[in-house]
């Protein structure tokens, strides 16, 4: 026998998109694909990309769905900058995301909705499948629509909408068949989703291996290719988004600080998924409340932190800032919680369904008065847990509350999650004040811990502690309402100090790349991944004198911050805002040598557009 | 550790170290003094309650009392409490507000604690003003009442507490007067009592910013001519004498006189489980009804931290106590 893998090519990494209308069920193709993909043994990255609208009117470019998944042999950090392979569902689908396709890549696409009216909804003039201006790609007409519905014709119960509502399991089995994937996993899942609805489950099937098959009985793609497994820690795996992984890490400081965990949010894009996966989660002790408005689910994280819970909030832009006052409080009152703001494009309702990273002056300034808070960002989607965890550690260590600023972008996109064992996770030690009788010495709300400068977390229903606190002004130690300016300044330095101490208890900042020299590019947040790879691309091709920082704590910053700021000629921060982070470490620091790399587009920063950047710093 | 602290309770033992500042003759006295008064009667540890307040005159309140509690801001203190009872559900909590307070900036608010049945006692200190930003009229400032923001008469419609309350479905409705402390004192009790929320409206006298705004109701002299004392079970009738009543006529209530053509059969009979009734109530307005004091309704609901705690147990019984480890591998899993 021949070798079975000879008319494979070998790709190191492929990135496909997956796109359709949004009734198309694109996200569900791009997801199967990815789980077949990641349980093979790729590393994966994945960007889903959706319209702000639930229904854009069919066949629109308002309406087009996407979804982006990178698989590769090699650790990879982005979705990718340009798909190699499309599937387009129709024209509109086609128009969108042509643009950002490799030229020569493989388009495949379903002629039954290259209808007249599709074109005209897409905005094309003439059919892109006839006029010649696909040329550069290598294309693949497949009329999806009606090979579904032939293949379903037996399943008489079924009607003819049901079983065009099938043709996305058409094209993953299509796509399937070119990457060489068993179709076992997407199988399993297909009984479980549909197990109450045996017939959907079987014309789901049907259609996925119908289009496996066609593939390899019709020969219409003559190229398929092999993706290697990559050769990751050893370990087990699962896919996560950042929302997914910011609900588990909340959870596992929950358990770990034996707590009940209270989530207190309105629904909001991109945030609401964090909420949607706590409420089913009652039998860890999860309390969710669905407040009536963002000031509500503030306050009522407040009070379930002063009730001895592990309190957290979720948002996204527009409700940080209905949150901002509640906050203040939450900051007077010190008392440990967690705010969480899934960032989007802004201002007002901005762009709903679209990433950026415009609050963070939000989250470090906006507030009235001096009113400092630590914030925290993760670096990928995985990471949400790990900062999620820290968050609540922070919180609780110097009864603060504790900020993380999320974006859409890392919320929706996922990645492998090496899964950790939970005994290796480092119990949360909380301290309650005991109860008291009369002849102890009276409790003092406001005596802080020595070196944390934390005060008590003194919890109703523990006897002699009873206390009020409030937001207005108060002396140190009663914590009793003072308009005394001499306790103003104390209680302010106080808050700050506490704050900043808490560069004490995080590590300090790392640096990829050379520890001194010509340029260092900081980031933080999710352009971790593009900016990484660039550099690291950079470095190899050119040998440029350039190191990458990435931040994770920016409120306070880590202890070695300035150190590093100072060993370079020049500082890049390239950032999905208008120069903020650039803005805050010149304040910060005084530096006059940073160079400020916005980008306005509320999409991440791609791997190229970053890398022509440093290349333009080299070559002037 | 300590010994648990005997449930003997006095006053005193609810009297913080904080001086009182309210304005001399201030109705907010007496009503701390009343609820200082009837917490020891609870038979409640003292740790276990708790004050919430929001911002105004009113929402000094927790600073004096020697319990738990949180001054907090404008408005919001429905949504701290919610949060605390849903953290803490054996707590007996207690929400502090005023008009502005409770019926502008923090509306939503009530509405919401309200419908959802937490257990909170809300005492709404209504002197139909704003007294700590001194003197602006408020939600429930009469029409044409002149202040410094409404020199020529406010042009608004107020509120009214008790049908807002309604209309959210509070499950305790319950109104009382600064200037009738035993009367209070039953009504706090009652709201205490009483499990989920209970919604007290309490006409408070600002003798500084709206000194005569219950005149002709709450003086101690007059007043059983002007107000109607409710009891369940009993029918409608009040006056010094006991001589005046309020009967049903068509769907409208009507004042009468007893002993002529109407007799006390002809009144209505109080039932605080009726809604309807409740409504006809709650818009007995002064001067054309004797406005209600008392219970208006009071029914048994399941309060928002039954329904959540019983979802807990209920989760816990059919999927086991929550394992973090099969929750991380809850998805479609690989090992490398
Ligand atoms: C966010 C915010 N807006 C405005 C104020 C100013 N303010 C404080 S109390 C108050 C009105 C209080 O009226 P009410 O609730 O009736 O209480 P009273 O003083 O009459 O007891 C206002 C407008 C504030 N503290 N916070
Ligand atoms: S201003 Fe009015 S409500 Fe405020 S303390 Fe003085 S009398 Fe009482
Ligand atoms: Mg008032």
């Amino acid at each position: 026998m021949s070798d079975p893998t000879a008319h494979f090519e070998e790709l190191e990494s492929v990135v496909i998109r997956f796109a359709g209308d949004s009734g198309d069920g694109m996200q569900l193709t791009g997801t199967q694909f990815t789980t077949t993909s990641a349980v093979f043994g790729n590393d994966i990255s994945t960007l889903p990309d959706y319209p702000a609208e639930i229904r854009a009117p069919a066949g629109t470019l308002a309406g087009v769905s996407g979804f982006q998944v990178n698989l590769s042999q090699h650790d990879i950090l982005t979705p990718g900058d340009a798909p190699f392979v499309l599937v387009a569902m129709n024209p509109a689908a086609l128009k969108a995301s042509l643009p950002d396709l490799e030229i020569g890549g493989i388009i495949i696409v379903n002629t039954d909705a290259f209808t007249p009216t599709n074109l005209k909804k897409a905005d094309y003039e003439s059919n892109p499948l006839e006029d010649g201006s696909l040329k550069s790609y290598e294309v693949h007409e497949v009329p999806l629509t009606s090979l579904t519905r032939e293949a379903l014709k037996g399943l008489e119960t079924l009607s003819t909408k049901e079983k065009d509502r099938c043709q996305n399991f058409f094209a993953l089995g299509m796509t399937f068949w070119i990457f060489d994937r068993s179709l076992d996993t997407s199988e399993s899942w297909i009984e479980n989703k549909f197990a109450k609805k045996p017939e959907i489950a079987q014309a789901n099937k049907i259609a996925l291996e119908t289009g496996f098959f066609f593939g390899e009985t019709t020969e219409v793609f003559r190229r398929r290719f092999h993706i290697r497994p990559a050769s990751l820690p050893a370990g087990t795996y699962r896919n996560v988004t950042g929302n997914e992984a910011m609900a588990l890490g909340l959870v596992t400081a929950a358990q770990k600080m034996d707590k009940p965990l209270f989530y207190g949010s309105y629904p909001i894009t991109p945030a609401s998924d964090i909420l949607h996966a706590l409420a089913p989660l009652r039998n860890f002790d999860v309390r969710t409340f669905q407040a009536e408005d963002e000031i509500a689910a503030m306050g009522s994280v407040i009070g379930a932190a002063f009730g001895g819970a592990l309190a957290v909030t979720g948002t996204s832009g527009p409700g940080l800032a209905l949150k901002s006052e509640a906050m203040n409080l939450a900051i007077m009152l010190e008392l440990p919680m967690v705010i969480v703001n899934v960032q989007r494009g802004g201002p007002s309702t901005g762009l709903p369904t679209k990433t950026e990273q415009a609050d963070l002056l939000q989250a470090l300034y906006g507030r009235n008065g001096e009113s400092p808070i630590p914030v925290l960002a993760p670096k990928g989607p995985s990471d949400c847990f790990d900062i999620a965890y820290e968050a609540c550690r922070l919180a609780v260590r110097a009864m603060t509350p504790v900020l993380v600023l999320s974006e859409g972008y890392l919320a929706n996109s996922s990645e492998p999650w090496l899964i950790p064992d939970p005994n290796d996770i480092e119990p949360i030690v909380v301290k309650h004040p005991e109860g008291r009788s009369e002849d102890d010495a009276p409790f003092f709300p406001y005596l802080r811990d020595e070196e944390t400068l934390g005060r008590p977390w003194a919890i109703p229903g523990t006897p002699g502690l009873e206390h009020r606190i409030g937001g207005l002004a108060k002396a140190p130690i009663t914590g009793n309402v003072s308009q005394d300016p001499r306790h103003h300044e104390q209680m302010i330095k106080l808050r700050a100090e506490k704050v900043a101490r808490l560069a004490n208890a995080v590590p300090e900042q790392d640096v990829f790349g050379p520890a001194e020299g010509d340029l260092l590019v900081i980031t933080w947040g999710g352009t971790f991944g593009a900016v990484r790879t660039a550099v690291t691309r950079a470095r190899k091709n050119h040998n440029y004198d350039v190191a990458h920082a990435h931040l994770r704590f920016l409120n306070p910053f880590p202890r070695n911050m300035e150190k590093i700021l100072r060993s370079y000629k020049r500082i890049l921060v390239p950032e999905l805002n208008n120069g903020q982070l650039a803005f805050v470490l010149r304040g910060t620091y005084g530096l006059d040598n940073i160079i400020s790399y916005p980008k306005l587009h509320a999409r991440p920063f791609k791997i190229g557009e970053v890398y022509q950047k440093l290349e333009e710093l080299f070559n002037n | 550790m300590t010994e648990p602290i005997s449930l003997e309770l006095t006053r005193k033992d609810f009297v913080s170290d904080q001086t009182v500042r309210w304005c001399p003759g201030c109705g907010d006295y007496a009503i701390l003094a009343q609820l200082q008064k009837v917490l020891p009667e609870l038979g409640i540890p003292k740790e276990k309650i708790v004050f919430i307040s929001g911002i105004g005159c009113s929402s000094r309140f927790p600073y004096y009392m020697n319990t738990f509690g949180i001054h907090s801001i404008h408005g919001r203190a429905p949504t701290l409490a919610s949060g605390l009872a849903a953290a803490n559900p054996d707590l007996n909590i207690w929400v502090i507000t005023g008009d502005g307070d409770g019926l502008s900036i923090g509306g939503n608010h009530l509405i919401h604690a309200i419908r959802r049945n937490v257990n909170l006692n809300i005492l709404l200190f209504n002197n139909r003003i704003y007294g700590l930003t001194k003197g602006q009229y408020s939600p429930t400032s009469r029409k044409g009442k002149k202040t410094k923001s409404s020199p020529m008469g406010s042009i608004e419609q107020p509120l009214n507490p008790l049908t807002l309350a309604l209309s959210a479905e509070a499950t305790f409705v319950a109104r009382a007067m600064d200037t009738d402390t035993v009367h209070l004192g039953e009504v706090l009790k009652a709201a205490a009592a009483h499990e989920g929320t209970s919604f007290v409206e309490i006409y408070q006298n600002c003798v500084i910013f709206n000194p005569n705004e219950w005149t002709g109701i709450d003086d101690r002299r007059t007043r059983s001519d002007h107000v109607i004392y409710l009891e369940h079970g009993q029918p409608l009738i009040f006056g010094k004498n006991n001589d005046k009543g309020v009967r049903l006529n068509g769907f409208k209530p009507e004042v009468v006189d007893l002993g002529g053509e109407f007799t006390e059969k002809d009144l209505i009979v109080h039932d605080e489980t009726s809604q309807e009734l409740a409504y006809i109530l709650a818009h007995m307005e002064h001067p054309t009804y004797p406005p209600p004091m008392g219970i208006i309704r009071s029914v048994r609901k399941p309060t928002y931290t039954e329904e959540l705690m019983g979802q807990v147990r209920m989760a816990q019984e059919r999927n086991g106590m929550g394992d973090l480890k099969s929750l991380y591998h809850s998805s479609d899993i690989w090992t490398v």
